[in-house]
């Protein structure tokens, strides 16, 4: 058995452990917001909070995440993911959408971190996050709008 | 024919070097070597197979982030240092890479993974670097993080992230030896001196 919280709901599942975490968001908790893109940390997609730190959940047994809180971003709140989302719509971020909820983790993680990031920081952080549509040059806009967004 | 290839297999095995294991000596093999300083060198030397490995390199670099591959490549996806040889603030080594290896589900292959997975600091950076300097900054405790040669036995010896070296995972070829030959390797150095190689 394993037990940990998703969006603050206790979990306790009898599972393989070697089970990714991303297998049991999606397949068993049914929480889809989280992608699968690649399988092997290597484009982002499946980003996750886990205990309030960005996660690959394709690389992360469920055996590793035991007494652990892991946020999606379907339980993501605070005012840097609504300021992140308030920017997204606003530049009209996504193309297909695909890796964007990965995106948008990453980039909430950051401005957790580093509230008014320089080109250089978002380079930094979002490097492990691919975007087959190439909506780089929106995603850094966004940033800069959320980041001036928290400065109130 | 068949008998008298495996007669032949048998002898040429029968013939190697017994305390070699995968291409690393153990401290036996030096024994000839009358001069102390010149054998304790000689150690080193053997202990550098390991040092400069790029299991060991990949996250001994001199500048910038990690490399990875046999043939040290740039880290994919790229990764920067940062202030704590750890990543940067929103990608840290702990963003993909966790406490064990951990095999892909969905192709061959594996993400490596130890507790306290990151860079060793700059101080401790290897690539590039002769054996003779790195002997020089193993043994500096302004530069080895202040360990003794006592505590550098430990180190090579009993660390588990040193360990990983052997055990890299799936995808990844180890380190010559085994980590107690190292140890070994290391506790013969040092009792020997610790010289290091010209």
């Amino acid at each position: 058995m394993t037990k940990f919280q998703v969006n603050g709901r206790d979990y306790d599942l009898d599972i393989d452990p070697d089970t990714p975490l991303l297998w049991v968001l999606r397949d068993e908790l049914r929480l889809t917001g989280t992608k699968f893109g690649c399988g092997v940390a290597q484009c982002g997609a499946c980003t996750v909070m886990l205990d309030g730190v960005p996660r690959r959940s394709c690389v992360t047994p469920i055996s590793a995440v035991e007494g652990s809180e892991v946020t999606t971003i379907e339980g993501m709140e605070g005012p840097e993911i609504t300021a992140v989302q308030a920017a997204w719509n606003e530049i009209d971020v996504p193309q297909c959408g695909w890796c964007q909820s990965g995106q948008i983790m990453s980039a909430t993680a950051l401005l957790q971190q580093v509230p008014s990031p320089t080109d250089d920081d978002i380079n930094n952080a979002m490097a492990g996050n691919i975007c087959r549509c190439a909506t780089y040059v929106r995603i850094r806009q966004a940033i800069h709008a959320a980041a001036k967004t928290l400065e109130g | 024919m068949k008998h008298l290839t495996v007669m032949l297999v048998a002898g040429l095995i029968a013939a190697s070097p017994v305390l070699a294991q995968d291409g690393l000596n153990g401290p036996d093999a030096f024994a000839n070597i009358t001069d102390q300083t010149e054998r304790s060198a000689a150690l080193f030397q053997e202990m550098g197979k390991v040092l400069t490995h790029p299991r060991c390199l990949n996250c001994h670099t001199v500048t910038g982030g990690p490399t990875q591959g046999d043939d040290m490549h740039a880290h994919e996806p790229p990764v920067v240092r940062g202030d704590a040889d750890f990543g940067a603030p929103g990608m840290n080594c702990n963003t993909c890479h966790g406490t064990t290896n951990v095999g892909f589900s969905t192709e061959k292959g594996s993400i490596p993974g130890h507790d306290s997975w990151m860079l060793a600091p700059v101080s401790m950076g290897w690539q590039g670097v002769s054996l003779g300097e790195i002997c020089a900054q193993i043994k500096d405790p302004a530069r080895n993080g202040d360990r003794t040669l006592e505590d550098l036995y430990e180190h090579h010896a009993h660390d588990g992230l040193v360990g990983w070296g052997w055990d890299p995972g799936e995808g990844r070829k180890p380190a010559p030896g085994s980590q107690e030959i190292f140890g070994q390797l290391t506790r013969a150095w040092i009792d020997t001196g610790a010289a290091c190689p010209g």
